[in-house]
């Protein structure tokens, strides 16, 4: 239609793209850079002690807990991913949704339900000192799920859904074409999925790796019930036993590096390679059929984590909620869950939105500034929340006391705080959080769209806004749907920030449960925890179905 | 053109914000019927207490659980900030808020009178609301009368492989250890510490209750614990297995003979930025009055420190004992020592 004026129009639109990422990202690294602030103000050298004593432990302890909830994530995610989408076997449809389940389960609950079941004095090891005629500890082994090995465990139950979803999404949007010349070039199923069906998720498998990682290396709920004596637990220690806050800071600037080291490695390591779908040939996928024993295998495989990591947590719950059913409480946890559901929803939808703006802006701008303004914008993530939530503080209260010294030096009335302790400050908290969440999907779904579809847009008229308005939204819509509800799910769950930031009068799920499970009295928390739980899971099996769907020429397994 | 109307445009935004923000917050803003409190008290314990408060006085409560955070929230929000009062357990937390300036003292002659000195700062800047001791809870079966009867019994090579407790880094077990080093010295307090490591029937894991549940189960013989988590399992109506876990334990006041047992407070501290600073005094009066003490005794099972105030008759039935008598803030004092001797003697490993 009109020619000459979307090139204008492109020309000043590309510069917004720059401006609002920047922006973008600059308000979300301020609250990090509060920390570092934080770090390089201290009151007194924490040092010497750490590392004459427990900083060693604090370290090794981290890695492995790294390392086993990263293997015990990969090979449940990667590989139910692969079983779902490319294989056909009983079950194979509720399993497609069935996998995320677990994704609403937050890992300290999980940690106390588990306890509570295989705990010395629970039903378990009773009812075998029953069986057996044992009397005592000495007499018998049983692993100790207050361990190392029960935190990798809990936590990889409830974290492999990271891995899942982001690998079935890349294993969805692979066009069949590749998988099926490498078969045709004689590799059989195994060899092709290794060579090339991996290689090619790559990008998104690692995205979700590394959410799960960055969970970990900031979980405080699990290790500090398990007393697993990690990194995070350390942190704390330092802030709240040696009342040495910029001490906490520190350690927690020094896993912050460390975290964007991996990161970084990450991208170096894969530098020269893109993925882009070369065929547009969506056809159906291909469906192998798992028939007799391997069929039941597959089904097994599938089966054990959702029931380990949702269903008998759930049941157990439910028990408890039973138990200990309360109606006044039940009225007043309705309002909580409200509360939850409308911090979890607008924080979702501003991070998407915030994300697409900046995973496209990159596409389209390129350059190293933009790609660091990406990486810092999501280092949120890698800071333990109630770190964050103080940077956040600083932040906020620093604008508010200088708005308010403004007002009260210029026009002699106080302004009081504005943005501190109101709802604004907690979602402002989740956005910088969680902005990793959101990013990182969309910017691996966009990854996959072919820049000639770009070029091909353009060339037709289309200005850089329409062209993502009508070619990529549509494309990576199943990426943006995952993105809402990886930042919604964790929102609803979110705890330290929460706390640390809410105003007056206001309790979300995730505090009202924590203030019963602090003093371990699950019971009376049992509902509010079923809530989380229940409103989580709502668009986790909405949202996957709609991905199931996204794919031209996927029909949803037949 | 453009910049003057997109600055318009964004000082119209901002005042908007201002204006949305305020709106807001206006609930939490002073006014003469209102106080507003930071608490670390959990929202259930404390609802009963606020309600009679707002009842009998007409001052409506707005309270934020703040479990962590809460210093460096008063410190960020600064002379504006909307706290009038805080609500606290254990002595550090009143003390690190106190030496970080963010109290303001008070002069009350209700609250001198309700409260003994040993339980108050001396100027005023925090008041302790409920005494809990920190005891060993022994099983009835497996441990003699008399067999342990002192903190350092708990160290004693006769014990080994029989003591549970929580982690050595948990704020009640610092202070214990703090007490401990106040009365014996860094020296002494390191080799108990070393004592009670080496005769630890598990990993330091789970809460007080968790630990008199392990002694029910034959885990172990002796646990610590504070005093009030009796009272909860004894009574506790929705799960009645925990009255089992409650029966199976004395509770075993340690150092009768010697210092006494040692005793920590919960308690509230008027804040420096108090705007309804009134109220909040007439608050932590009223915590401090025999109804309010009354609940505190008879719903969470605490010492009231008001003296005369009934105690539960649980309570009263584990009989009178003699507390550690040194003083609250030198204890307090100690808290760093502590918690980087659990990391030397790797207490929790």
């Amino acid at each position: 239609m009109n020619a000459p004026r979307p090139r204008r129009r492109g020309g000043h639109w590309l510069d917004g793209w720059t401006v609002a990422t920047i922006v973008i990202a600059a308000l979300a690294t301020v609250p990090i850079f509060a920390v570092i602030y934080l770090a390089l103000t201290p009151s007194e050298n924490i040092w010497p002690h750490l590392v004459s004593t427990v900083l060693s432990g604090y370290i090794s302890t981290t890695l492995i807990l790294m390392a086993g909830v990263g293997l015990g994530t990969l090979l449940i995610g990667v590989g139910t991913a692969w079983l779902v989408t490319m294989c056909r076997f009983p079950g194979r449809r509720l399993f497609e949704w069935g996998m995320l389940l677990p994704m609403a389960m937050p890992a300290y609950i999980i940690a106390y339900v588990y306890t509570d079941i295989l705990e010395y004095a629970g039903p378990v090891q009773a009812a075998l000192r029953e069986l057996f005629g044992w009397s005592g500890k000495q007499e018998y082994w049983f692993p100790e799920i207050r361990s190392l090995g029960g935190a990798i465990a809990m936590m990889t139950l409830v974290l492999y859904p990271y891995v899942y979803l982001l690998a079935r999404a890349s294993f969805l949007e692979q066009s069949v074409g590749v998988f099926e010349a490498s078969r045709s070039l004689g590799r059989g199923p195994w060899r092709s999925f290794f060579s090339v069906a991996l290689p090619l998720a790559r990008p998104g498998i690692v995205i979700g790796l590394s959410l799960v990682l960055m969970e970990t290396l900031n979980d405080f709920g699990t290790v500090d019930f398990f007393a697993v004596n990690t990194f995070s637990l350390g942190i704390f220690d330092v802030w709240m036993n040696m009342n040495n806050v910029s001490g906490a800071a520190q350690l927690a600037t020094v896993m912050l590096l460390f975290v964007a080291f991996l990161v970084f490695s990450e991208r170096y390591a894969r530098r020269r390679q893109r993925f882009h779908n070369t065929s547009s040939k969506f056809q159906a996928l291909p469906g192998f059929q798992l028939v007799g024993g391997r069929g039941l295998a597959a089904t097994i495989a599938c089966l054990a984590p959702v029931l380990l990591g949702f269903v008998l947590p759930t049941l157990v719950l439910l028990r408890y909620a039973h138990q200990h059913f309360d109606p006044e409480l039940s009225r007043e946890i309705l309002g909580h869950a409200l509360n939850s559901v409308k911090l979890s929803v607008l924080a979702g939808t501003i991070a998407v939105l915030v994300a697409i703006i900046m995973a496209y802006s990159a596409r389209i701008k390129g350059g190293k500034v933009l790609m660091v303004a990406n990486r810092v914008a999501a280092m949120g993530y890698a800071v333990p929340g109630a770190v964050l939530a103080v940077g956040v503080m600083i932040v906020l209260g620093n604008l508010d006391n200088g708005i308010d010294g403004i007002a009260r030096e210029n026009f002699g009335f106080s302004t009081g705080l504005i943005f501190s302790g109101t709802i604004a400050a907690v979602t402002f908290g989740y956005l910088v959080r969680f902005l990793a969440l959101s990013l990182g999907t969309v910017e691996a779904s966009l990854g996959k769209v072919t820049p000639s579809m770009d070029g091909a847009s353009r060339s037709l008229g289309r200005g850089a806004f329409a062209t993502m308005q009508f070619v990529h939204l549509p494309l990576i819509k199943g990426g943006v749907l995952t993105a809402v509800m990886l930042v919604f799910v964790d929102c609803m769950k979110e705890l330290p920030m929460t706390v640390i930031l809410q105003p007056f009068n206001f309790q979300t799920l995730a505090t009202f449960v924590h203030q019963y499970a602090s003093d371990e009295q699950l019971g009376d928390a049992a509902l509010a925890a079923l809530s989380i739980v229940g409103v989580g899971v709502v668009p986790v099996i909405l949202l996957s179905l709609t991905i199931a769907k996204s794919r031209p020429g996927h029909k949803g397994g037949e | 053109m453009t910049v003057t109307s997109k600055s318009k445009l964004t000082k119209g935004l901002i005042f908007s914000m201002a204006f949305g923000a305020a709106a807001l917050s206006g609930g939490a803003m002073a006014s003469a019927e209102e106080v507003n409190l930071y608490s670390s008290r959990q929202p259930f314990l404390m609802k009963p207490l606020l309600q009679a408060f707002t009842s009998e006085s007409g001052i409506k409560v707005n309270m934020v659980y703040l479990k962590k955070g809460m210093l460096e929230r008063l410190k960020s929000e600064g002379r504006n900030s909307p706290a009038d009062l805080i609500l606290v357990s254990d002595i550090g937390n009143l003390h690190n808020h106190d030496k970080a300036g963010l109290l303001q003292p008070v002069t009350s002659t209700g609250l001198t009178a309700n409260i003994p000195a040993q339980y108050r700062h001396p100027a005023g800047n925090w008041f302790g609301l409920t005494v809990r001791a920190r005891v060993i809870y022994a099983s009835k079966e497996r441990v003699k009368p008399g067999e342990v009867s002192s903190y350092e019994d708990l160290a004693d090579p006769k014990m080994k492989g029989r003591v549970c407790i929580r982690s050595g880094k948990h704020v009640y077990n610092i202070s214990l250890l703090a007490s401990i080093i106040v009365a014996k010295g860094t020296e002494a307090a390191t080799a108990w510490a070393k004592g009670v490591k080496a005769n630890l029937a598990r990993k330091p894991q789970g809460n007080d209750r968790a630990q008199v549940k392990a002694v029910f189960q034959g885990e172990c013989d002796v646990a610590v614990g504070n005093t009030y988590y009796m009272g909860k399992m004894a009574t506790n109506k929705k799960d009645p297995v925990q009255k089992e876990w409650a029966k199976s334990v004395n509770i075993i006041f340690p150092n009768q003979q010697g210092r006494g047992a040692h005793v920590n407070v919960s308690g509230a501290a008027v804040t420096k930025s108090a705007k309804n600073k009134a109220n909040a005094i007439r608050l932590i009066e009223f915590l401090s009055g025999d109804a309010a003490q009354k609940i505190y005794a008879e719903t969470n099972f605490e010492y009231p420190v008001k003296p005369g105030v009934a105690l539960h008759p649980m309570v009263a039935s584990w009989g009178e004992f003699k507390a550690d008598k040194a003083y609250l803030s030198k204890i307090a004092n100690e808290r760093s020592t502590a918690t980087k001797m659990v990391d030397q003697v790797a207490f929790n490993n």
